[in-house]
């Protein structure tokens, strides 16, 4: 299925210094995966390797294998920009385009792909993107006003159709809800729980309690020590790791006694 | 009571030095206008439309100068402004990291060059490269347009223009990259992650945030066109005349001023040159205005809608 990504033995650096190390992981399709761990455990890095946007970074390094619908994303015959419009992100700060109209930010990843498409079908996108981003209701009467003058909380569920206008298979969110209030953050809970039927989510955060409610399953990240770098410690069902986890750092850490 | 007298001398002083600022400024518009006047008065706006220029006979008009600076800094622009964003695009986005601060410094070495040594390698080497190449080039293929038609000398309105050109390019560049850098990470991770290309990055997030420093950008440079006296003079080919072609010669305000200035002692001709320095201010003024409302206008709107703040709780 081509929303199902593994990871072999992956590692990823910045200027040599190791953020990540190690990780064997499996993201099944359509269902919402969450990465669980303390600060500085390299998930963010994990995630972004997921859809080659740490080699974006001036000084990083990749190492092992991300298979994706088959094939290595980072095999050389693989174009970086096909794979970062099959596998969207969503980053922790909102960032739409601020002078582009509404309309524009969630199109503006269709007026990338080659090859033209009508006005109307791009309307058709634009509306579909933002019915299910859950935010049509709030902004069918300002398409024309710009991306910034909407709230936090608009402008990241204007971030998620954006990302949904191009119909990825898999959605990477990086702590989506970190900046935004207690509202918002349950309107975007709820438009993940409705679009995981058609699409894969891999959804990095620090609150555990967004963990149990979202996901079906958890990934804990840790780093031992200082400087460390980061390892995948468990994985598996949300309810499995967050009743009866089987190593003991995460069960320290979902109880709360670190991190 | 020793720290307020402190302070209060402090104050006088700083705003001394704010007032010495409007003071100049006063003072230079009053004098020029004084000594302008006689030929206010007497020509009016003929001076701005008519093409005379008699010292004899004391009859000025201004229109050939005011013609030949005007287009010479529009054409200098026009070549200007795209090398300078290349460069500055190269520099801010695209260049490895140990290529950025020498190349950076290499450019903007460019405007420490004194523009008389501009003035020079434009008589030496620019002009008659070209007279002898691009020139001929222009006026064989595209010689239909009046604009490249006509005799080819290499010196002329374009050799001075491709020279401004290059005086202008580090202060293009240099502001535009500025302005370039400040876009932030995250904007640009926004379209990579939709798939974007490095040049629809740039097109897409680049380019519309950096729009008010690249604004500020171009407008300084076409100041400092405008104004360019040493260079033009060398290389404008200081004829008086109206011609459509821009390899033909022409005059500019700043060059018939340095070259009359000093055979003039009082009367006419004097207020004459003095109203053309009037007219170079004035210009140079309202362009400058005019740019930094446009900057002022699309600035406002981007540090609105960029700065605009989260939801504050963290849940």
């Amino acid at each position: 299925m081509a929303g199902y990504i593994a990871t072999n033995n992956l590692g990823a650096s910045f200027g040599g210094v190791q953020a990540i190390e190690n990780i064997t992981f499996e993201i099944p399709a359509n269902k919402v995966t969450a990465i669980i761990g303390p600060s500085g455990c390299g998930k963010s890095t994990f995630l972004r390797c997921l859809t080659r946007m740490h080699e974006l970074v001036p000084g990083a390094r990749i190492s092992g294998e991300v298979v994706w619908d088959g094939k290595n994303i980072y095999a050389s015959e693989m174009d970086a920009t096909e794979v970062r419009r099959g596998i969207g992100m969503v980053f922790q700060k909102p960032n739409p385009f601020p002078l582009m109209s509404v309309a524009d930010n969630v199109s503006a990843g269709l007026r990338l792909a080659a090859g033209r498409m009508s006005k109307a079908r791009i309307a058709e996108i634009v509306e579909r993107s933002l019915k299910l981003a859950a935010l049509w209701d709030e902004v069918r009467n300002k398409l024309h006003k710009p991306g910034g003058s909407l709230s936090g909380g608009q402008q990241q569920r204007l971030c998620i159709a954006r990302a949904l206008a191009v119909q990825p298979d898999v959605i990477l969110m990086d702590e989506p809800c970190s900046a935004l209030d207690p509202a918002s953050t349950q309107k975007i809970e709820d438009t993940i729980d409705k679009l995981k039927k058609s699409y894969t989510f891999v959804i990095v955060t620090h609150n555990m309690q967004q963990a149990a409610r979202v996901s079906d399953f958890s990934g804990f990240m840790l780093s031992q020590e200082m400087g460390e770098p980061g390892r995948m410690i468990e994985y598996g069902p949300t309810n499995k790791i967050f009743t009866t986890p089987e190593r003991k750092e995460t069960e320290n850490y979902i109880t709360g006694r670190f991190g | 009571m020793r720290r307020r007298l402190g302070d209060s001398i402090f104050a006088f002083v700083v705003f001394l030095a704010a007032f010495a600022v409007i003071a100049l400024m006063a003072l230079m518009v009053y004098e020029l206008l004084r000594q302008s006047l006689p030929s206010i008065e007497q020509f009016g706006a003929r001076f701005l439309i008519s093409r005379e220029w008699d010292p004899v006979n004391n009859v000025y008009g201004a229109l050939p100068y005011i013609y030949g600076t005007i287009v010479s800094s529009l054409l200098a622009l026009l070549m200007a402004v795209p090398l300078s964003l290349g460069i500055a695009i190269f520099l801010s986005q695209f260049a490895p990291r140990w290529l950025r601060s020498p190349l950076g410094l290499l450019v903007d070495l460019l405007a420490a060059i004194p523009s008389v040594v501009y003035g020079l390698w434009g008589i030496f080497v620019l002009a008659p490269f070209l007279g002898k190449t691009i020139e001929p080039f222009l006026a064989d293929h595209l010689g239909s347009i009046p604009v490249f038609r006509g005799p080819v000398y290499g010196v002329g309105l374009f050799a001075a223009s491709v020279v401004l050109a290059i005086m202008i390019t580090p202060t293009i560049s240099a502001i535009s990259r500025e302005a370039m850098l400040n876009v932030s990470r995250d904007q640009k991770e926004a379209a990579q992650a939709l798939g974007a290309t490095p040049w629809e990055t740039v097109r897409m997030s680049v380019l519309p945030l950096a729009r008010p420093g690249i604004i500020g950008a171009v407008i300084l440079g076409l100041g400092r066109a405008l104004g360019e006296t040493m260079a033009v003079t060398m290389l404008i080919g200081n004829v008086r005349q109206l011609n459509a072609s821009i390899f033909a010669p022409a005059y500019s305000i700043a060059s018939v001023i340095a070259n009359e200035f000093a055979e003039v002692t009082e009367g006419p001709h004097m207020a004459a040159l003095v109203e053309m320095a009037l007219i170079l201010l004035f210009i140079t003024l309202l362009l400058n205005l005019l740019a930094r409302l446009l900057v002022q206008r699309t600035g406002n709107r981007a540090a609105r809608l960029k700065g605009r703040p989260f939801a504050k709780n963290r849940p």
